[in-house]
């Protein structure tokens, strides 16, 4: 239930916390137009939706930003800001929400996804693993295909045209999943590689809200592409 | 997630000397080409296909035109007419609700609630496969399908552009 605020309890600590992190953020220029609201799936969970959360911000209601899980709520996935007539990037200052939670307080499962990438890959399997799930597969559907019996599926091939991340989940749990992507590298002839490090596709370290993490990973990332001297790295997602 | 490389690559100006493509776009590009040759006549039953839209590829990543790629591949691959869009669409889709960490943050219930517009949305074309290129949105609908009783497939884009793959 909404209730009168109280204007000796304004804290204005938040909203320059964000303008600091994110000079373009232009909080003040919402018209409060509710255009995000309506495209918002995420409207009216944990009570809030991003019209009130702009508001509560710029009505310096800290406490209640900073309390509540409606930040694990919105997906950072852009629709308003898509939607909004003056380009407000909500997302950007719910990312900054996220960062500023103590690591202890953010929920364990995704703050582990983000760590476990640091190490190399979301779902933390060693790397000498996903290389030998890659070959353990590859021979079993060159024994059993006989039509594919040419199959490749190169890791550290230095030289090669194309570099291919593949999202952790299919060495993991579903390692039959990899094989169609081969299998249309290969009749299309294109020369490519994986690598034996940093090789994950997906990138959990966006969503925690810690910048030095996400640069961290994605700075790994571009040294082994490039140190394998690829033209083209394909990202799979 | 494409736009955490691309836009982690921008906002940190990281140096590289690779070019950073998306496979759906290599897809449509090898397809027009004539170097991966696919047939839709194995879709005899009239499998109905709709798509979803990958907000880190389409909205935040390479835009509308990546859209276009998804479309005019799944077109090839399982038949013009057995295509049917969902309404919004391409970058004014909505999430699927998987993404941002929302799979991993434990909050069950409210990524469930978020994907019901979702459900409802896919629910209106009556879909036999929904495509979903990104893993995380392959999850949820998969969960959602799963939760909210629908009654189609939830698969990668991959799976079928081998079975309609011509081999020369």
């Amino acid at each position: 239930m909404a209730s009168p605020l109280e204007i000796n309890r304004l804290d204005q600590r938040l909203k320059g916390i964000i303008t600091d992190a994110f000079p373009q953020a232009q909080i003040e220029y919402c018209l409060t137009c509710g255009m995000c609201v309506s495209g918002c799936p995420a409207s009216g969970i944990e009570g809030l939706d991003p019209r009130k959360f702009l508001r509560l911000l710029l009505l310096g209601q800290d406490e209640e930003l900073l309390s509540s899980n409606w930040i694990y709520a919105c997906t950072l996935c852009a629709r308003c800001r898509h939607a909004c007539p003056m380009g407000i990037d909500i997302g950007r200052m719910v990312y900054v929400l996220r960062g500023l939670r103590p690591r202890e307080e953010r929920p364990p499962n995704l703050q582990r996804s983000c760590d476990l990438q640091k190490q190399s890959n979301s779902t933390g399997i060693p790397n000498e693993d996903f290389v030998w799930v890659v070959n353990d597969v590859l021979e079993e559907v060159r024994e059993n295909e006989p039509e594919w019996r040419d199959l490749r599926a190169p890791i550290d091939k230095a030289g090669a045209e194309y570099y291919l991340n593949q999202n952790a989940k299919e060495p993991t749990v579903e390692p039959e999943e990899m094989v169609p992507l081969w299998k249309i590298l290969h009749a299309v002839g294109i020369d490519w590689t994986y690598s034996s490090k940093w090789w994950d596709g997906a990138n959990y370290c966006l969503f925690t809200g810690d910048p030095e993490d996400w640069e961290f990973t994605v700075r790994k990332q571009a040294e082994t592409v490039d140190a394998l001297g690829v033209r083209y790295y394909i990202n799979t997602e | 997630m494409y736009y955490a490389t691309l836009e982690g690559l921008r906002r940190f100006k990281i140096p590289h000397k690779f070019r950073f493509v998306s496979i759906i776009t290599l897809y449509a590009q090898w397809i027009r080409e004539g170097r991966l040759k696919v047939d839709p006549s194995w879709n005899k039953e009239g499998l109905r296909f709709t798509v979803q839209d990958p907000c880190k590829l389409v909205r935040q990543g390479i835009g509308d035109e990546v859209a276009e790629d998804l479309r005019f591949v799944i077109k090839a691959v399982a038949g013009e007419e057995n295509f049917v869009d969902v309404w919004p669409n391409r970058s004014n889709n909505y999430c699927c609700g998987g993404g941002g960490g929302a799979l991993q943050s434990g909050f069950v219930d409210n990524r469930r609630k978020y994907g019901e517009l979702k459900f409802k949305q896919l629910m209106a074309v009556e879909p036999d496969v929904v495509i979903t290129p990104c893993h995380n949105c392959h999850t949820q609908i998969k969960d959602l399908c799963d939760h909210y009783g629908g009654r189609w497939q939830t698969t990668h884009l991959w799976n079928w552009i081998v079975k309609a793959l011509v081999n020369s």
